[in-house]
């Protein structure tokens, strides 16, 4: 009874229609964007511009996941750069050792 | 609802950082689910990198596209490994299925985020839809992995493990099984994490607790899944 009566006191508000809107276009966006990234792989020769569009795409994709969706977008500005200044470590990570995997080919062939 | 966020106002003359209110402008759960997710972001990247490193460091297949053959030569092309989908048996299909997977879990992304929506409006029937919806995605997506998983393993007779496979180097098919079950085993947690919302959603915890913040704290953690499988896809099996 206790249960019943504290559900009763819940005060549920309409759904927010523009909100709802703007999360289905975003969702629309990431279709898009993926299937973009199919007609590419199936029509360009593979090279550094394939990769560097690819990589250029998926950046994208990441920032409407993480702004809309993880709602980043809209917190505080404090807490946007805490998230995003450390990735400047994945950045310099990634540039030191795929340039260290060339060198390593280039000593074994 | 006071305590779904954090305050973020300071008292007349004093700084955000003087104390008594969250400078960060969220409650103390979510801002520790933000500063896990940049910590598991760092595990994914240093896989994910070291893919790169041993990938740049084995040769790579320089002849026409159309006369590829698996060899130990070279790296293979992720496109000519992952061609095949459930009931097309010997069909050439390239990374349809795969494709098929990233759109499974964008679109559980989406329901979960509508369940966050519906949270904030106090609307349990709502919530308890939406988290539906997305447990069925991820439980979609991990069958999904594991008929794939099974297909690599089998392949063609040789198939794969982590010291030998008939696809290319061994590092190859041991990176494919490090990384997609790494990513696999999130996915299984947060399908859990998922199921647990949705039990106590159904049993009326978060409406008696007045607040729906758990919901939006599991669905930044869901979210953090599906970029993790945007970079998976990319640099896997991609480029």
């Amino acid at each position: 009874m206790e249960q019943a009566e504290d559900i009763q006191k819940v005060n549920v508000l309409p759904p927010d229609k523009d909100k709802i809107r703007r999360l289905w276009r975003v969702a629309g966006y990431l279709a898009a964007v993926t299937t973009l990234e199919f007609i590419i792989a199936f029509s360009m020769n593979h090279g550094p511009l394939k990769v560097s569009i690819f990589v250029g795409l998926t950046i994208v994709k990441a920032a409407f996941i993480v702004g809309e969706f993880m709602h980043l977008r809209y917190e505080v500005k404090v807490l946007f750069w805490s998230i995003l200044i450390p990735m400047i470590f994945v950045v310099w990570m990634l540039v030191a050792f795929v340039y260290e995997g060339m060198a390593i080919a280039d000593l074994r062939f | 609802m006071a305590s779904t966020t954090g305050v973020n106002v300071p008292a007349p003359g004093k700084s955000v950082w003087d104390g008594g209110v969250s400078p960060m402008g969220v409650s103390y759960g979510k801002l520790m689910m933000w500063f896990f997710l940049l910590s598991d972001a760092f595990t994914f990247s240093a896989l994910l990198i070291t893919y790169g490193l041993v990938r740049s460091s084995h040769a790579a297949y320089t002849g026409e596209h159309a006369d590829f053959v698996f060899s130990q030569e070279y790296w293979p092309i992720p496109e000519r490994v992952f061609e095949a989908v459930p009931f097309f048996h010997g069909v050439a299909m390239p990374l349809v299925f795969v494709g098929i997977m990233t759109f499974v879990l964008i679109m559980s992304s989406v329901t979960m985020v509508l369940a966050v929506e519906a949270g904030h409006r106090m609307d349990r029937k709502a919530v308890e839809k939406w988290m539906l919806w997305t447990i069925l995605g991820g439980l979609t997506f991990l069958s999904c992995q594991a008929w794939e998983w099974t297909h690599f393993i089998h392949g063609s007779g040789v198939g794969a493990s982590l010291s030998h496979n008939e696809y290319g180097p061994p590092d190859f098919a041991a990176f494919f099984f490090f990384i997609t079950g790494f990513h696999g085993f999130h996915v299984f947690s947060g399908v859990c994490l998922n199921f647990l919302i949705y039990y106590n959603t159904v049993t009326g915890v978060y409406d008696r607790r007045g607040h729906y913040e758990m919901v939006e704290k599991v669905g930044l953690y869901w979210h953090f899944v599906d970029l993790v499988w945007v970079f998976v896809f990319t640099f896997f099996y991609l480029v």
